[in-house]
């Protein structure tokens, strides 16, 4: 039982680091208070999708700030989708960065938009290993028996 | 009208059937479980072409739905490609067979002229995403109270008939309850008129146009 303590101790330190540091805000809780036994991997289940999705979405952006004429209403639409999808998930910085991006767009600032293509690709590869860390650290508690203690 | 719906749905056996429209995979899945936890029946599809095709209103088959379902509640996103949930919604509300079907509308943007053109055309409600399991519980157990009094009472104005010109006078009765709650009918011919005091997301004043 101590191991099991343990990790959920870790779990429950490592998920408030990243509401802390601004990976996560509280939708993120709101998804993981929808997880039951009916649907025992839905967090993961909806994060592989939205990863999916920013990976879709950032080519889509990349591609279309390489072009000559930028079809920044192009750019601006998938930007818009991520915006929706992180703040759908809790996904706050990729959000945030989401945000800032749309005013690039609307300024048609090219430059601008490609800082912010950067930084919204480095916001959800963080996101990304550190929300796979923290599903591990629940796949460990229930490999050592125990439960995923909830996040109040 | 909380306790009375509550009173009203511990016999409830009837289980929603609500069409969910969103191009977002995401959030099609967030609000399928926001909606099973609901205890509804849910249909989740990309488009708005796939849910008229879905109700039949394309021409193809039958209005219960390829599996006979009746729907009960749709709820669309609004910014979507092709046909946006705005669009959807003018097209159910024209649909003599479905004018009588909530549609609820989401967005992930806050615009108060695009709330008022919703409520015009006939929407619900609209939600302002990421929508909570707090406003999917209220809309789908109002949605089993209308359905459950609906009988009982005569003389209710279906408030999408103000568009047409059976105007009665119940729509100068405004209740101004301190709770945000909206009651509709689903899938029933007549529903309440109430407005519900004025706030971003909620059906706020001109129904005395007309």
């Amino acid at each position: 039982m101590d191991v099991v303590n343990q990790l959920q101790r870790q779990f429950l330190d490592y998920s408030a680091s990243l509401h802390r540091e601004g990976f996560l805000d509280d939708q993120f809780t709101q998804l993981q208070k929808l997880q039951d036994e009916n649907s025992p991997d839905f967090v993961v289940e909806v994060a592989s999708l939205f990863f999916e999705d920013c990976e879709k979405l950032i080519n889509n952006m990349a591609r279309a700030l390489e072009q000559q004429g930028v079809d920044f209403k192009q750019v601006d639409a998938s930007v818009h989708q991520l915006k929706g999808s992180s703040s759908s998930i809790g996904a706050m910085r990729v959000k945030n960065v989401c945000i800032a991006f749309r005013s690039f767009c609307e300024a048609q600032n090219r430059e601008g938009c490609l800082r912010c293509l950067q930084q919204v690709t480095h916001e959800y590869s963080l996101l990304k290993n550190k929300l796979q860390t923290l599903f591990r650290l629940e796949q460990q508690i229930l490999a050592a028996g125990g439960s995923v203690p909830a996040i109040e | 009208m909380e306790v009375a719906g509550e009173v009203l749905q511990s016999g409830s056996s009837q289980e929603l059937h609500v069409l969910a429209v969103d191009d977002s995979y995401v959030d099609r899945k967030v609000i399928e479980k926001l909606l099973k936890i609901s205890s509804c029946k849910v249909t989740a599809v990309e488009s708005g072409a796939r849910a008229l095709q879905f109700l039949g209103l394309d021409g193809g088959k039958g209005s219960l739905g390829f599996n006979g379902l009746k729907v009960n509640l749709i709820m669309t996103d609004y910014s979507m490609p092709g046909m946006t949930g705005y669009e959807l919604l003018k097209k159910i509300k024209r649909s003599s067979t479905f004018r009588e079907i909530p549609v609820v509308i989401m967005s992930s943007e806050n615009i108060l002229t695009r709330i008022d053109s919703c409520l015009e055309e006939g929407a619900e409600e609209f939600l302002v995403k990421p929508v909570k399991l707090s406003d999917v519980k209220r809309l789908t157990k109002d949605c089993v109270t209308r359905g459950e009094t609906e009988g009982k009472d005569g003389g209710r104005v279906d408030k999408r008939k103000l568009e047409d010109d059976n105007h009665t006078s119940s729509s100068s009765s405004i209740p101004s309850s301190p709770s945000t709650t909206t009651s509709f009918g689903c899938g029933l011919a007549t529903s309440e008129l109430p407005l519900s005091p004025m706030h971003s997301s909620k059906r706020a004043k001109l129904r005395d146009r007309d």
